[in-house]
């Protein structure tokens, strides 16, 4: 058998990428600052998780407007919603076979 | 720490971020339990005060004197102050809660499950305010606890799920009043009372007894 943890994704190695994966599973839209409030980042720290994600094609940004003021949100592509369900399985998988 | 055990705290991080994003979780048991209280409170004062009118009979559409007003108003009144008296002791109790699991009071969640519970409830009102005006009083009773049934049931995709038990629960009870009309006021004391209470006795029993975990199912 093989080893278990090479189905792991090293991409959601991060508490932060995981946070953000997480979050856009279960809702169409989120904005920046609902993300950093949930999972209790800086700025920085989350645009540049966010950056990598979206550079991998897990994530898609869409630049939008209230009012004047810039409200950007983000949405998970279906190869992100993939890739992350793959994780999910794997972790399941990892519990189940080791002991 | 081994593998496994990585793995299982990954899979509950994952859980715990959908939840917290998708879902107003800091609705504590303590609120339905207080609001219950306030409702077999207002239906004691409610029940009092058309003993004092009428000797027993709750089917107000039988009272045809001129009292009828003045207690119409009475329980309009405690109607009233039963329901702001259990909004602001249910919203103290969610609110004590938040602060205790950190998570914000107000944020996309909370807009989500206002509005979803918001929108039965404000249909429901309209028609009860409409069958009052049509002096259809045996429906008031009914119809508060099935609109508000399905504003629970419509809710609980946005908050706990176990609100959904609830709703059924009021509904039952509403559609059951439709066929014994002239019990409200036990129906009430049923559904907003004793359901609430149940309930959240049921959800602090599973949710807050300890007081450091959110999710040990």
């Amino acid at each position: 058998m093989n080893n278990p943890i090479e189905n792991l994704n090293k991409t959601f190695d991060s508490r932060v990428r995981l946070g953000i994966m997480s979050t856009l599973m279960v809702n169409d839209q989120i904005n920046f600052n609902d993300l950093k409030q949930l999972i209790g980042v800086t700025d920085g720290n989350l645009a540049s998780h966010i950056k990598a994600l979206e550079e991998i094609g897990y994530l898609k940004v869409n630049k939008g407007f209230v009012g004047k003021k810039t409200n950007t949100t983000y949405t998970i592509t279906k190869s992100g919603e993939r890739t992350f369900q793959q994780h999910l399985t794997a972790l399941e998988r990892m519990i189940k076979t080791t002991k | 720490m081994d593998a496994r055990q990585q793995s299982l705290q990954e899979l509950q991080q994952i859980k715990n971020m959908m939840e917290r994003s998708s879902k107003f979780i800091s609705l504590s048991g303590i609120s339905g339990i207080a609001a219950g209280i306030c409702a077999l409170a207002g239906v004691w004062f409610a029940s009092q005060k058309i003993n004092y009118h009428v000797n027993g009979d709750y089917n107000l559409s039988k009272i045809k004197d001129e009292s009828q007003v003045s207690l119409q108003n009475d329980l309009l009144l405690i109607a009233l102050l039963t329901f702001l008296a259990a909004l602001i002791s249910s919203f103290l109790f969610t609110y004590l809660r938040s602060k205790r699991t950190g998570i914000p009071l107000w944020g996309t969640t909370t807009y989500r499950l206002l509005w979803n519970i918001g929108i039965p409830l404000a249909a429901g009102g309209l028609f009860l305010i409409r069958s009052m005006q049509l002096e259809h009083y045996e429906l008031i009773a009914p119809g508060c606890l099935i609109f508000y049934g399905l504003a629970l049931v419509n809710a609980s995709k946005y908050t706990l799920g176990e609100v959904r038990f609830l709703g059924y629960g009021q509904i039952v009870l509403g559609i059951i009043n439709l066929w014994m009309i002239g019990y409200g006021l036990y129906f009430w004391a049923a559904g907003f009372g004793l359901l609430h209470i149940i309930y959240g006795i049921m959800m602090w029993y599973k949710y807050e007894r300890v007081s450091k975990g959110i999710n040990n199912d």
